[in-house]
């Protein structure tokens, strides 16, 4: 399975590369600090016999050590000061929206899914996906997040510091991936039963393959082309199926789960828990709670139509 | 005139304190047992069987983390686990350990019998431990909390959290949080009003002070969480609205509230720990710490700084820009005070003699480790940065950094530092420098690693990972050191089992300390001193004279102690101190009675409050004659006698 | 010897939480079986049999006075709509499911067959449409509407309507 970069320390965006300069900094200061304190902590236990008798009780060796203390406790403050402007600076560089016009994109998280829009103005061409997050290289991102149940939390380390998803709450967060690639992305508030399960990919890509994949993604289902391909929609549309999830173009409307209309264009399944392949979908459809225990999806219960809707389901391009 | 222990004046003496001070046998006399010294050390063996209980629970942790896609713990399973981990260490072990510790030895550094209120000190450990085991207990019937040690709502409110799980975290709260106020106040008082006669402000131990100020701390903090606490079982039991967002309340009340309390929770777990420190440092350095006043000031001002930093467990939620940058600043600033405190440490050691026994060994691994642990604090104050590795395993290893090096250690060097005080005997020194060596190495290969896994972006709290991660070796090699941390506390245990029966016996002063506890005999007797101290100066038993005065005229037929002034700490009038009572265990059993039962059913207030209300009454029924009119007479004149 | 006092302790408190009967309350069932579902076989609607009076089997269920299920069971009853007809338990197009009146019976397996098969006058029959174990669930929260389950099992609140949204700064 593609996993995708996942380091904070590698950046692949503005946000987490000026974060990682920022981490660089206070490494090599701490590094610094922490060599300097442990050498005078070795130097003042391990001082030699002879060196102490020369300073045994003198005056002038306590106020030199006073001097060497008030020293010290100045050089921390001004390190400690001169960080927190690194600090401050790198802030407001964060909060600050770019330049270029954003791309908007609303996240809502789910126990144990994130539900993705596309908001446009003409609301025929907003699009509707989940768990695969496509944005073109180099242009901004502008991210609204929020939650239908419990607090999550967005974090793509290549990317951005995560933002939370409160019930209740609006988040906005800025993201731009500078080069193409795929970037792993987790929940990181935690979330009950299967928050260790509940990932999701952003996939970066040139602004042509980017429109081309919005385009795609705007169209209803692609209709069953074969006689497999029929039945399976025949057996996807009586089985529990459309009681949660939507399929645009059929009469699928349900909105508790994710978004199937495009289910066989994502590289992965349940939310980054699975790769895309016949199997893992057919263990996905018949034995959820083996994959994510308490996952909120019940097995399917299909029996002799499970290849008729594999292939309807892997139709779903 | 002269008084002197030895002669038979004074060995009648010590014959009519004894009598006056002894407690029952048997299992009523036990429970009844109001000494400090054994409420103390009840509170120490106490919570090291929670830390037991909780390593246990480490340790299945690590296994399971170890490899991807581990199969061994289910996620429900597994989300008790690491809530129990995180609850047991925050509330039963961390804070009452060090509350345990300054109950033993706070009365006898400030030269008195037994704390102010004594009966009162007895309840707030039957709290601890009736709280702490039915935590237990229900953990056991599968009724353990599962939302995390922080219970952020809307996962732990009633929509999410089906069941009584977190209704028993919420109520064990208000249980350990009843005990950590109750042991404050007390503290708080015997510090202010018991101290001996000459031990003026300025003359205060440096662990006093830390314990004055901890105290302090927890009075302030500890509030909130209960308000916390009693607004989730609100919303919980009666339909409260106090953290749903669709009738006006906020999922972020809770997080304020709960981190309002949760930073200051920490400095308490972590300022007793710098006394200590301190204690060991200037012992085994054979001098008096450099820099008294600026350690004092230290400590304040962690005290006060500390409660200005809690948004920082916050940064990821939201935040308007000039918060962020107010609370990273605040976060930053509270490193100088704590730079300040090692400085003088080192200072000490540099002027001094030092002796690299156990408990300085303990201390130099506490400076280490805590230095790291502080360091990526700092990154973590940062906002940007905090964004990245807030909620991932940089925080589990920077959290265990501070707390394990900055409280386990330095409390591991003061139960060996102590430890012939407590038992009169000496710990064996080899098994103990074994383990300390184990304890630092399984320590580092355990946490170290986590930074480098929270950066490469492994999150907090998830029970299994994809081995396409590739977090899998680091997380072996953290389990691997798990193992030896495992070990080292076991040889450590095993050679304090040893040693308590075993070892040599203890002089009343082994390592030449200048604290008053010192001035007594290992064990002490019931009563500490036959003749309180008096204190003649800062480090009071190297200044102290052959003409130190003690305090002679206190009556030996009944409790009775010395009240000093505030500030100068004169003899201001004598308390008399109450009897072994079983009210106290009596009272806690009817509190708990009502806490546990108003979990299921909110009648269980009203209805418990007459047990209560009965263990009340028995607690302040007066006994006994009132004294005569001219013995009530608040000032005497009080016989400040030499000793020969 | 000290110990002593603190064992007898723990286990009088055990003891007495034992009987507060807490497991059934607070199992969790993560994993369903997708071929096993407690079937309802020999429901009556009545209590009235012709001939010698044969005893019913028990068709009580693992999710009887389980917390987790009625949970659940709040929750789907929100995501399929069942709120549409008989709003929160006060009923609106649908009868009040919070009241004593049970016009096809009270008990699980009743409950269980009218959300399968249907009622008339607008009851949909969810038989294949919604899984056994989840209308078990369904069937659990509905009687807590109604008081027949246990308190201490049945959420005081939830959080079910959409909160209104805070822009952040």
């Amino acid at each position: 399975m593609s996993f995708g970069l996942h380091s904070a320390v590698d950046p692949s965006g503005p946000q987490a590369a000026r974060i990682a300069q920022l981490w660089w900094l206070m490494f090599w200061v701490s590094a610094g600090v922490f060599v300097a304190v442990t050498a005078f902590l070795f130097v003042a236990l391990f001082r030699s016999a002879v060196s102490r008798q020369r300073t045994a009780g003198r005056a002038e060796a306590q106020r030199r050590t006073g001097a060497v203390v008030g020293g010290a406790s100045i050089v921390t403050a001004l390190i400690i000061v001169g960080l927190l402007l690194v600090d401050v600076s790198t802030t407001r560089a964060l909060a600050t929206a770019p330049a270029a016009a954003p791309l908007r994109i609303e996240v809502v998280g789910h126990q144990w899914w994130w539900e993705v829009h596309y908001p446009d103005e003409t609301p025929s061409q907003a699009v509707t996906t989940a768990n695969e997050i496509h944005i073109p290289v180099g242009r901004p991102v502008a991210l609204e997040l929020t939650s239908r149940d419990v607090i999550h939390s967005f974090w793509v380390p290549s990317l951005q510091g995560k933002r939370d998803l409160i019930p209740g709450h609006v988040n906005t967060a800025w993201l731009q991936a500078d080069v193409p690639g795929l970037f792993h992305g987790q929940c990181a508030e935690f979330c009950g039963a299967q928050h260790a399960h509940m990932a999701f990919l952003i996939v970066a890509e040139p602004e042509r393959s980017f429109s081309a994949w919005l385009a795609d993604q705007r169209r209803p289902a692609t209709a069953p082309a074969s006689a497999d391909e029929t039945q399976g929609q025949a057996v996807f549309l009586s089985l529990p199926c459309a009681l949660c999830h939507t399929v645009r173009g059929t009469s699928a409307w349900g909105q508790n789960g994710p978004d199937l209309t495009h289910l066989a264009s994502r590289r992965q399944l349940a939310a980054g828990t699975l790769p895309n392949t016949h199997g893992d979908l057919a263990e996905c459809l018949m034995d959820p709670h083996r994959v994510k225990p308490g996952v909120k999806m019940p097995p399917t219960p299909v029996e002799s139509g499970l290849q008729a809707l594999l292939a309807y389901l892997e139709s779903l391009r | 005139m002269t008084v002197d222990e030895a002669s038979p004046e004074g060995q009648r003496e010590r014959e009519r304190l004894e009598r006056a001070w002894d407690t029952q046998p048997g299992i009523v006399g036990w429970l009844s047992n109001i000494h400090h010294k054994a409420v103390g050390k009840r509170y120490i063996a106490t919570a090291f069987v929670f830390f037991a209980l909780a390593g246990v629970e480490a340790l299945l942790m690590r296994i399971q983390l170890a490899r991807p896609g581990s199969h061994l713990l289910n996620p429900d399973l597994y989300n008790q686990i690491f809530t129990m981990h995180g609850t047991t260490m925050m509330f039963l072990f961390a804070v009452p350990v060090m509350e345990g510790v300054a109950i033993y030895v706070v009365p006898l550094m400030i030269g008195t019998r037994n704390v102010a209120f004594p009966r009162l000190n007895a309840l707030s450990y039957y709290m601890y431990l009736f709280g702490g085991v039915f935590l237990y207990v229900m953990f056991f019937l599968s009724m353990g909390p599962d939302a995390g040690w922080f219970a952020y709502v809307p996962l732990a409110g009633p929509e999410y959290a089906p069941g009584k799980r977190v209704d028993v975290w919420a109520q064990m709260i208000t249980f350990t949080e009843l005990s950590a106020l109750l042991g404050a106040v007390e503290l708080v008082v015997s510090i202010m009003k018991m101290r001996a006669p000459g031990m003026s402000l300025n003359r205060i131990p440096l662990f006093v002070w830390a314990i004055l100020v901890d105290s302090l701390m927890i009075i302030f903090a500890m509030p909130a969480i209960m308000a916390a606490s009693s607004y989730l079982i609100l919303d919980r039991l009666i339909a409260t609205h106090f953290f749903n967002p669709a009738e006006g309340g906020d999922a972020l009340l809770w997080q304020h509230l709960f981190w309002f309390f949760g930073h200051p929770e920490v400095y308490i777990i972590f300022v007793p720990a710098l006394g200590m420190v301190s204690t060991i440092v200037s012992t085994f350095s054979r001098r008096p710490i450099f820099g008294y006043t600026a350690m004092v000031l230290a400590l304040v001002s962690t005290g006060f700084i500390g409660f200005g930093l809690w948004v920082h467990h916050m940064f990821a939620t939201g935040l308007p820009q000039l918060g962020l940058s107010f609370f990273s600043a605040a976060s930053m600033l509270i490193a100088i005070p704590t730079g300040v405190q090692i400085f003088c440490w080192i200072a000490t050691l540099w002027l001094g003699r030092p002796r690299l026994e156990l408990p300085l060994l303990f201390v130099m691994g506490f400076v280490v480790i805590f230095l790291i642990g502080g360091l990526t604090g700092v990154m973590l104050a940062s906002a940007p940065l905090d964004q990245q590795v807030h909620d991932t395993f940089f925080v589990v290893a920077h959290l265990h950094y501070v707390l394990i090096g900055g409280a386990l250690f330095p409390l591991l060097g003061a139960l060996v530092y102590w430890f012939p005080k407590m038992s009169g005997r000496m710990l064996a020194e080899t098994p103990g420098k074994w383990a300390f060596w184990l304890l630092f190495a399984g320590f580092n290969l355990t946490f170290f690693p986590m930074h480098q896994l929270g950066l490469r972006g492994m999150p907090r709290r998830v029970y299994t990972y994809p081995a396409e991660s590739g977090w899998g070796n680091l997380n072996l090699l953290a389990t691997a050191g798990g193992v030896v941390l495992g070990v080292g506390l076991l040889v450590l245990l095993a050679d304090v089992a040893w040693s308590v029966r075993r070892g040599a016996v203890a002089a009343a002063s082994p390592w030449g300390g200048d604290t008053l506890e010192w001035a007594t005999t290992s064990p002490p007797p019931e009563y500490n001193f036959v003749y309180p101290p008096t204190v003649g100066g800062l480090n009071a038993l190297w200044v102290a004279t052959d003409q130190q005065p003690v305090v002679a005229g206190l009556r030996s037929d009944r409790r009775e102690v010395l009240i000093t002034r505030t500030v100068d700490a004169q003899p201001d009038h004598r308390a008399v101190l109450p009897q072994d009572s079983i009210w106290p265990f009596l009272t806690a059993v009817a509190i708990s009675f009502t806490f546990v039962g108003s979990i299921f059913r909110a009648w269980f207030v009203p209805v418990g409050a007459v047990p209560v209300l009965i263990g009340l009454v028995g607690w302040f029924w007066p006994r006994g004659e009132p004294l005569p009119r001219e013995e009530a007479a608040p000032r005497r004149q009080l016989a400040l006698e030499d000793q020969p | 010897m000290a110990f002593r006092p603190c064992l007898g302790l723990l286990l009088f408190a055990a003891g007495g939480t034992i009987l507060l009967g807490s497991c059934r309350r607070e199992t969790r069932r993560l994993q369903e079986n997708p071929l096993a579902g407690a079937r309802a076989e020999g429901i009556r609607v009545g209590q009235l049999q012709p001939g010698p009076k044969v005893s019913v089997p028990d068709t009580g269920t693992p999710y009887e006075a389980n917390a987790y299920a009625i949970s659940e069971g709040q929750r789907l009853y929100n995501w399929f709509n069942c709120v549409g007809c008989h709003a929160h338990g006060g009923g609106a197009i649908g009868p009040p499911l919070m009241d004593d009146v049970w016009i096809y019976g009270s008990e699980p397996a009743n409950i269980f067959a009218s959300i399968v098969e249907g009622r008339p006058n607008g009851m949909p029959a969810f038989r294949g449409k919604i899984a056994d174990y989840q209308v078990w669930q369904i069937v659990a929260y509905v009687r807590s509407l109604a008081g027949l389950e246990p308190t201490s099992a049945t959420p005081a609140r939830d959080d079910h309507l959409q909160p209104k949204r805070k822009k952040s700064p």
